[in-house]
């Protein structure tokens, strides 16, 4: 997007005045704000259209309508909310670190724009081109973590607290898992540009990697917070956690970035397992809207159907049963990757037959590792009464 | 390296979203883990009970409404057989059933909702919370048809019920009862399978027997324990020793034996009500106005009279001296009780049980203060 932007302006700059000095520097960087201009308001843009859309299928979900009331089918309602939130007043607390108090939105938000930077929407359709991208999206996600705990420690509210603490925890778990995920899927396109990794995926890489992208798909699930690991602000618990005492747009910003991060997190999960914008027929731009909206349709079908973990069984999950799993995922990797080379026609086929075979099992036989204790089996034990009755057991009390 | 660390505490309540109602809690965290807990009560004290001395004995229906709103008929019904037992009245055999059948369906309408926050707490985004509701309001509609009212009934009178149910009622009761099984069991589809409602329920403030006992806990929490005990049982009431009914009991005490035996609840109280509409006959709801005038003057005495509540020993005491309106009232509301051994539930658990754990008590704010 760059790049057509940059040719279009020299075109029509050239029509009128000869090349001046620095001219290139100047075309730079009014090209790059038109692109990050571009993206950012497309990202606004399906925010507005996921808030919406969110509401409006948990509605569907839970048996009533869901917001109807602004425009056709309730569209305008989170037009309406965003200016609402706008005019509304900002308290700062008292007690609160007023600079980091400040800075905390902006954090959270300005993180999940970039990763979009990265996202090819379409062929040759991206912002910048970073040769380390896969990398870069791993290490822009991890400071929402820091937005988080500025949040929490700047409003000096002991609930926060909880909830910056559990924030933490879980994005250094499942940085770890997510990170060793990528590895097979860097392996077998043999690059970390998110560009190359597109360009390569003829077949996409869910089917080559299952594992992997099982893996990824939860971990981005609880760096984005959403349920079932949700307990950054698990309304039951913490009422809103790290943002309970914002208002206004400060909180509008964090509300913002949340639902950002779930864009983000589906275009980044369709794009390195789902293809991207490759598709027969249609222009790459839908494509990886279908994709997108596809994968953002699962996690809120997630976030309605099901309770969240506890802190001790997310932690568990991800140090017991997912970084297991990238492991041996990276090792079968390794192995079809070495077995199978270049050379092969039916490379990727048999790649996948590996992978399946091998990895697919081990999440059932971890996951049952993992499971629950049922305790019906001692229950003899446990009992002290006797159970079930047909007749009283006790004598009737004489009134 | 070793690092400094100090317990957290931390006031729950009164104005957090899931403590149902104003409860609030006083709570010690070592990290995540409870290390100790203060309930502290009364954000909700309205004086019903000296409400009570002013007001007649009929009068007296209304305020017990508003006890556990989410169980009305219920504490109309425990009302109501304490008044009879004070001023010996004998009930019609119609207005009997009616009110059985009414608080047996309010009594599947407190565990929906007991179940449905239950699992909203446990942080299904409001779902299971609907499927419940839904459920519920069809019991709602159909006390709107006996009384005119959803939730602050009254429907009960001294010796029977105030009004005659019409015939959509009965119509509405029987697609009821034909289509509850079915929508219950969608319910446990979705959730008595699902590994993170085991994972975050089993084993979780668990009460032993001895416990329960000791803190004279009732309902479905002492059930749970182990401990087969239900005043429909062991003390009958009404024609409740006229009827076939098991009592659902299971030894685990922890959360999920006390949802899992609210969900065997509603289906038996769904049988209940079933063989209440076959023995129900044509016949007066209740006394006539010459047998039991509108202003009930019992004789100078006390009574105590207990039913079972949708969350336990629902009891009455009333006190006497002749005149239109009782001396004392007091009620043993079993909500206040079963809370009593929050603490000892909850030290040594981690945060996210904490609610979970309130939620499965099925407490009504409206009830413990009163």
């Amino acid at each position: 997007m760059f790049e057509f932007i940059y040719d279009i302006l020299e075109t029509i700059l050239s029509l009128f005045i000869s090349e001046f000095k620095y001219q290139n520097y100047i075309l730079t960087f009014v090209a790059g704000s038109l692109s990050a201009f571009i993206v950012i308001n497309a990202v606004l843009g399906g925010v507005l259209a996921a808030i919406w859309g969110e509401r409006r299928l948990l509605g569907k979900f839970q048996q009533r309508s869901g917001p109807n009331r602004w425009g056709p089918l309730g569209t305008l309602t989170s037009v309406a909310d965003a200016v609402k939130v706008m005019f509304k007043e900002d308290i700062v607390p008292e007690e609160a670190d007023r600079y980091i108090f400040n800075i905390a939105p902006l954090l959270l938000v300005i993180p999940v724009f970039i990763i979009f930077s990265v996202i090819p929407f379409g062929v040759g359709l991206y912002a910048v081109d970073i040769n380390v991208s896969a990398l870069f999206i791993l290490a822009i996600t991890s400071i929402s973590g820091l937005s988080i705990i500025c949040a929490a420690w700047a409003s000096a509210n002991r609930i926060a607290i909880f909830s910056a603490l559990r924030s933490v925890a879980m994005l250094i778990s499942y940085e770890i898992p997510v990170g060793l995920s990528l590895v097979g899927i860097l392996l077998i396109s043999e690059s970390m540009s998110v560009m190359d990794i597109v360009i390569f995926q003829k077949v996409p890489f869910i089917l080559l990697q299952p594992v992997a992208a099982f893996v990824f798909f939860l971990g981005s699930l609880a760096e984005i917070n959403r349920t079932p690991f949700d307990l950054t602000e698990a309304e039951s618990e913490l009422a809103a956690g790290y943002q309970n005492d914002y208002s206004g747009m400060k909180w509008g910003l964090f509300y913002l970035g949340e639902f950002a991060a779930t864009i983000a997190a589906s275009s980044v999960f369709s794009t390195l397992f789902l293809g991207g914008p490759n598709g027969p027929f249609l222009p790459g731009i839908f494509w990886l809207t279908i994709k997108v909206v596809a994968v953002w349709f699962v996690i809120i079908w997630i976030r309605a159907t099901w309770p969240r973990f506890r802190i001790d069984q997310v932690l568990n999950l991800a140090w017991k049963g997912l970084f297991e799993l990238t492991l041996i995922n990276i090792i079968v990797t390794s192995v079809s990757v070495i077995i199978w080379t270049e050379s092969d026609p039916n490379r990727l086929l048999y790649i996948a037959i590996f992978n399946w075979v091998l990895t697919v099992p081990f999440i059932f036989i971890i996951l049952r590792l993992l499971k629950t204790k049922n305790y019906d089996e001692n229950e003899e034990k446990l009992s002290m009464y006797p159970v079930g009755s047909d007749s009283p057991k006790f004598e009737k009390v004489s009134k | 390296m070793s690092v400094k660390s100090e317990p957290i505490t931390i006031n729950l309540g009164p104005q957090h979203p899931s403590t149902h109602g104003v409860f609030r809690m006083r709570v010690t965290f070592d990290g995540e883990t409870i290390i100790d807990l203060e309930p502290i009560f009364g954000y909700l004290h309205r004086g019903s009970e000296k409400l009570a001395e002013e007001r007649t004995y009929t009068q007296i229906v209304t305020l017990t409404d508003r006890m556990d709103y989410v169980s009305s008929m219920l504490n109309n019904q425990g009302y109501i057989l304490a008044l009879e037992k004070l001023a010996n009245i004998e009930p019609k055999p119609r207005g009997v059933w009616l009110r059985m059948i009414a608080s047996e369906l309010q009594r599947i309408a407190s565990h929906l909702v007991a179940i449905g926050f239950l699992i909203q707490d446990l942080g299904a985004w409001g779902t299971p919370l609907t499927y419940a509701m839904r459920e519920r309001e069809k019991i709602l509609q159909m006390f709107e048809m006996l009384c005119g009212a959803r939730i602050t009934n009254s429907y009960l009178r001294p010796g029977g019920v105030f009004m005659d149910a019409p015939v959509q009622f009965w119509d509405a009761l029987s697609e009821f009862t034909q289509n509850f099984p079915s929508e219950i069991e969608e319910l446990e589809k979705l959730l008595s399978s699902n590994e993170i409602i085991f994972s975050r329920t089993k084993g979780v403030a668990t009460l032993t027997a001895e416990q329960a006992l000791n803190a004279s806990i009732t309902g479905p929490i002492l059930r749970s324990t182990g401990v087969d005990w239900d005043l429909r049982k062991s003390d009958p009431y009404d024609y409740y020793d006229q009827i076939k009914f098991n009592v659902p009991t299971h030894t685990a005490g922890d959360n999920y034996a006390r949802y899992i035996l609210r969900v065997q609840e509603m289906k038996e109280s769904l049988s209940i009500v079933k063989q209440c509409v076959e023995r129900i006959e044509p016949g007066p709801i209740r006394p006539h106005h010459d047998e039991v005038p509108n202003l009930v003057k019992p004789p100078i005495g006390d009574c105590y009279s207990a039913i079972e509540g949708s969350k336990g020993e629902l009891g009455f005491y009333l006190v006497s001296d002749g005149s239109i309106s009782p001396y004392r009232w007091h009620v043993r509301s079993s909500s206040l009780i079963n809370l009593t051994l929050l603490k000892e539930m909850l030290v040594g658990t981690l945060f996210g049980d904490l609610f979970v754990t309130f939620g499965s008590i099925d407490i009504n704010m409206g009830e413990v203060d009163r």
